[in-house]
């Protein structure tokens, strides 16, 4: 091993791209020093990088591992319930996610002064959907079952 | 390093047993590691395969949403005089250009692109930084310089990405919570991703080509550090999960694309902000901001309104010369930087007949004033070639009626391809520049 291998750990190119990219990153960020509250900003970008891995994923975890708990008990069924569960629950989650100052009329004020109409029909469009999601994972789940059980007989 | 005093055990490092993480120059002698990943992470489903279809997936999906956000700050024409969303931007604004008239529906499909294919591609970024999560808790955590440094960079390619769709989803919705302006910060935001982006490709191709290669088969911990070492048993495969995130990528899209269309479908736009359907009066589409908002007074826009034109001389005219004026009718469609748009019938004044009438022949920018007193799209300049072409109009009309009140009565502007915010409305002034010779 070269003494550079030693000292830095990866190939001169390594570091030249690396630094290329904080070279670019940083001429960047200073441009956002002179664009406004660049501290807020900051702490936006912070916030946005340990959304998903300290805030996101330990609820969807948790709730999966809950699911998996319930799973476990009895016996095992001619067909598995948990993805029919599951899936929709992520679907409808991840809508949840995506709309939820609309679902839940948080920028009433803007909205309304923006387009003249209110927010409210969005809570009911994404129960709407919701329940479609459902309905339609608990056809199929049923479907499966029925086709399992005619196997048996 | 870590640990002194205690004998370490030392492994040949071109065997594949043992729990081997780094590519080795032939026979060198080099400290063993330790697992890359804690064992909780027991999800069958991860690996190296199903880590590098997510990143090419995500390579093409957001390098179109990266260009097409950056065309729309072309659109913008931010070096024309008031047209400027970001301050400062030095060398990252060099890379400009002209955004052109052609085809008119230019900007519907580029903006509605970039947001409708933005929020598609959000259940495969989550799945992507699960999919990796492990990583995070690799031990030890900063095993050499250059390791240091490669994760502060995947760290600045999480935080721009997450940082990006957050930002863009809440403007969307115009939900302002975050405490800063949206368009510099999504811009230079932009440019961190892009950064962060092209140097993680460059550094992870090679694994994504070998990854693609064996089709992820070799799960030992020297191929694979993602796959789990004690994994519990499947409850669905890997192409399993991949079908049901293009399902929901699917529902996602078909949730909000009808924002972008006229007719019937524009009603299946159940979760979008603008997927409401029209009625019947020619005035009822998408408003991006009522007169109420803007703080128009409706008496300013009675019979007393007239239109300032400055050039080599000034005119002012009313409402009833305007109409006087011989009028053009074309389809164009209205597009918002949130993605949303909607086609229809303008018919008004061509503005270079405006131009021509301020006595400017060949105009080099117009920069049109609004009524509306305050707020930060009340004026802006459409450029030489958004001047000259001939669908370019100062609508008085729409769908056959006079337009109203919200949409910008007595007069707006309409230009073709020009994103929705530089379609001024209630007009009150009109300043024309002669190009310098």
């Amino acid at each position: 091993m070269s003494r550079w291998q030693r000292w830095y750990g990866g190939s001169p190119g390594h570091l030249l791209a690396l630094l290329a990219c904080f070279a670019l990153t940083g001429y960047a960020a200073a441009q956002v020093v002179q664009a406004g509250p660049w501290f807020a900003i900051a702490l936006w970008f912070i916030g946005a990088a340990l959304a998903h891995d300290f805030l996101l994923y330990p609820l969807y975890a948790l709730a999966d591992a809950a699911l998996r708990g319930r799973a476990r008990s009895g016996p095992p069924p001619a067909v598995s319930w948990r993805n029919h569960l599951r899936l929709p629950a992520a679907g409808a989650g991840l809508l949840l996610l995506l709309w939820f100052p609309l679902v839940l009329g948080l920028p009433e004020t803007t909205y309304t002064a923006a387009t003249g109409r209110s927010t409210d029909p969005y809570l009911e469009h994404w129960l709407l959907v919701t329940g479609a999601l459902f309905t339609g994972s608990a056809l199929s789940y049923a479907y499966r079952l029925r086709r399992a059980r005619g196997h048996r007989r | 390093m870590p640990d002194q005093g205690t004998p370490r055990p030392y492994v040949l490092m071109t065997s594949t047993a043992g729990r081997v993480h780094e590519p080795v120059q032939n026979g060198t002698l080099k400290p063993m590691r330790q697992p890359s990943g804690p064992e909780i992470f027991r999800s069958p489903l991860r690996g190296r395969w199903l880590t590098a279809v997510l990143g090419l997936v995500l390579l093409a999906g957001l390098t179109a949403v990266a260009l097409t956000g950056f065309a729309s700050h072309a659109a913008y024409e931010p070096r024309l005089p008031g047209n400027a969303t970001n301050p400062g931007g030095g060398l990252l604004e060099s890379w400009l250009f002209g955004w052109p008239t052609s085809p008119v529906w230019l900007y519907r499909v580029t903006q509605g692109m970039h947001v409708i294919l933005g929020l598609a591609l959000v259940p495969v970024v989550l799945a992507k930084l699960w999919s990796v999560l492990p990583r995070l808790f690799s031990w030890p955590p900063v095993r050499s310089l250059a390791h240091g440094m490669e994760r502060l960079s995947v760290f600045l390619l999480v935080g721009s990405t997450i940082f990006q769709f957050a930002t863009g989803v809440l403007n969307v919705q115009m939900y302002y919570v975050f405490p800063f302006s949206f368009y510099p910060a999504h811009y230079y935001g932009a440019w961190v991703f892009l950064a962060a982006l092209v140097l993680h490709v460059a550094l992870k191709a090679g694994t994504v080509r070998a990854a693609l290669r064996d089709r992820g088969r070799d799960q030992s911990p020297a191929a694979d550090s993602l796959a789990a070492r004690r994994s519990r048993p499947a409850s669905m495969s890997r192409r399993g999960l991949l079908g049901a995130l293009a399902g929901t990528s699917a529902t996602v899209v078909g949730l909000s694309v009808g924002q972008t269309l006229d007719g019937p479908l524009r009603g299946t736009a159940l979760l979008a902000p603008r997927g409401y359907t029209s009625g019947t009066d020619p005035n009822d589409f998408a408003i991006n901001k009522t007169a109420a908002a803007a703080g128009i007074d409706p008496a300013g826009t009675g019979p007393p309104w007239r239109l300032q034109l400055t050039g080599a001389r000034s005119v002012a005219l009313s409402r009833a010369e305007l109409l006087e004026l011989p009028q053009h009718t074309y389809r164009l469609p209205i597009s918002c930087v949130e993605g949303w748009s909607t086609e229809q019938s303008w018919t008004g004044v061509r503005l270079i007949d405006l131009a021509r009438l301020a006595g400017v022949e060949d105009p080099e920018l117009v920069s049109v004033g609004s009524l509306q007193p305050t707020g930060p799209f009340g004026s802006a300049s459409l450029s030489a070639r958004q001047v000259a072409d001939e669908r370019s109009l100062l609508a008085l009309r729409v769908n056959g009626a006079d337009l109203s009140l919200d949409h910008g009565f007595p007069a707006r502007i309409i230009v073709p391809a020009a994103p929705g915010v530089h379609c001024t409305k209630w007009v009150a002034m009109m300043r024309f520049q002669e190009r310098s010779r």
